[in-house]
């Protein structure tokens, strides 16, 4: 039976790890090897790095970091952040990055989804969408360039639409970041990851909101996303993902055991 | 030991390498013919389209030499559909050193492509993985379907060969470079095989 996943985020700034609240006033967390690889050991499935600045500032920053990163772990992970070029893509795959996650370029030009899927294959392709309620006309909105609170604005798209339109143009995976939730710690956005798996024909992983063990077991259970993405409640030790995945296999949710007891914390 | 990976200009050579690597081997990662069929091991990685990958080899005039190898070859993912005869993505007809052939996975209410960890349930003879329901890490949209030369199964809405095998060609449909423990421990087996 495939588990579902439980994915520790990285976001990376100027090669460091970092955490804001609600995408603002962030701060370190520590070294992205050394983080990567007890993550690795420790149980996760896959890894999400964000270069949370790349795309706002318009500038590719040093991505050696993601060489490091391929030659010491054994598990799968994703580089998001300024990526919006076949050549630029071509980069963070040839590192030995598996996936690539795309959001504000693929908003601006939406013919990058297509054109990075029939040169790497659609497996490798991920879309990143950044959604908001807005309780005001009661909908969801598709915002760009989060990493910078400055340029951060909301698209002409509603969050289904563009949902389906990446999908039509080959998206492998969609990562759905509830802003709303996001380092709030109160839950994923069940409601608005429920309405939209409906039409999400690939996997889809929640983000925004973690806070307790609870919030992953309903994730899967009621929203039945594929994974689920965490980082604070990591960084800062909350929990350890051996908690979350004893409270997936306690609630019947499918999981991939842990290979060995490596925890160091 | 001489460890070759087949440069099929496919993304994910490096992963494949550096799990060679950390496993103490040193690899080379070529598309020579010559240097293939000198190679102790090969390993025939891939993502992509079957169409491209086999566009690749016919450009590189690999599809010959890698018909005649005798030592043991592993194809992954792309790399073990492309040993099959035939796969459906782009209809295209593969090296065919395992007769069998790749199909699109159906639609069983599920999201594709089927991605994420899954488990194993291999036969008795599979050389490479001998626990059951070991967890290994698949991304892909075909499939190869279960015959005699299937040496382990998965299932995700219908029952599909995770690993085939025929004479000395081996294939795993997941990733065992990015397959944790369990990939480890298969690439090493696959390193320190003994063909009788």
């Amino acid at each position: 039976m495939l588990a579902k996943r439980v994915i520790p985020c990285l976001d990376v700034r100027d090669g460091q790890v970092v955490k804001g609240v609600k995408f603002r006033n962030h701060e370190v967390i520590g070294d992205i090897q050394p983080l990567a690889k007890r993550y690795a050991e420790s149980g996760a499935d896959e890894l999400v790095f964000y270069d949370i600045t790349a795309s706002a500032d318009g500038r590719t920053v040093d991505k050696s970091w993601v060489e490091r990163v391929a030659r010491e772990i054994n598990i799968p992970f994703t580089v998001a952040g300024g990526i919006r070029s076949v050549e630029q893509a071509q980069t963070m795959l040839s590192m030995g990055a598996d996936k690539i996650s795309i959001n504000s370029p693929a908003l601006l030009n939406p013919d990058l989804i297509n054109t990075l899927v029939e040169e790497f294959g659609q497996q490798c392709i991920v879309i990143g969408i950044d959604s908001f309620y807005n309780e005001q006309s009661d909908q969801y909105e598709v915002h760009q360039f989060t990493g910078d609170e400055s340029k951060s604005h909301k698209s002409a798209w509603q969050t289904k639409d563009w949902l389906q339109e990446v999908i039509s143009r080959g998206a492998g995976e969609i990562v759905l970041n509830c802003m709303n939730q996001d380092g709030v710690r109160r839950g994923y956005d069940i409601a608005q990851l429920s309405a939209l798996r409906e039409y999400c024909s690939v996997p889809l992983i929640a983000s925004g909101g973690a806070g307790e063990i609870q919030h992953f077991v309903d994730a899967f259970q009621q929203a039945k996303v594929d994974g689920a993405l965490a980082a604070s409640v990591f960084h800062k030790n909350i929990f350890s993902i051996s908690d979350v995945k004893a409270a997936m296999a306690a609630n019947n949710v499918a999981v991939r055991p842990i290979e060995a007891i490596q925890e160091t914390q | 030991m001489n460890v070759v990976i087949v440069d099929t200009e496919c993304a994910n050579l490096t992963s494949v390498r550096f799990a060679v690597e950390r496993l103490g081997y040193s690899v080379l990662i070529t598309d020579s013919a010559e240097k293939i069929r000198a190679a102790d091991r090969v390993i025939l990685p891939g993502v992509g389209t079957a169409a491209a990958a086999m566009r690749n080899l016919q450009r590189k005039q690999l599809v010959e030499p890698l018909r005649e190898l005798t030592q043991p070859v592993l194809g992954i993912c792309l790399g073990m559909q492309l040993l099959t005869s035939h796969s459906e993505e782009g209809d295209v007809d593969c090296l065919n050193l395992i007769p069998a052939k790749t199909k699109r996975l159906r639609e069983h209410g599920l999201p594709l492509p089927h991605m994420g960890w899954n488990t194993l349930q291999p036969t008795e003879d599979n050389p490479l993985v001998d626990t059951n329901d070991s967890y290994c890490y698949f991304v892909h949209s075909f499939a190869v379907a279960v015959d005699e030369y299937t040496i382990a199964s998965s299932e995700y809405g219908e029952r599909f060969a995770s690993m085939i095998r025929h004479n000395n060609y081996f294939g795993a449909q997941f990733h065992p470079e990015r397959s944790g423990k369990t990939g480890e421990a298969l690439l090493k087996r696959f390193l320190e095989l003994k063909l009788c």
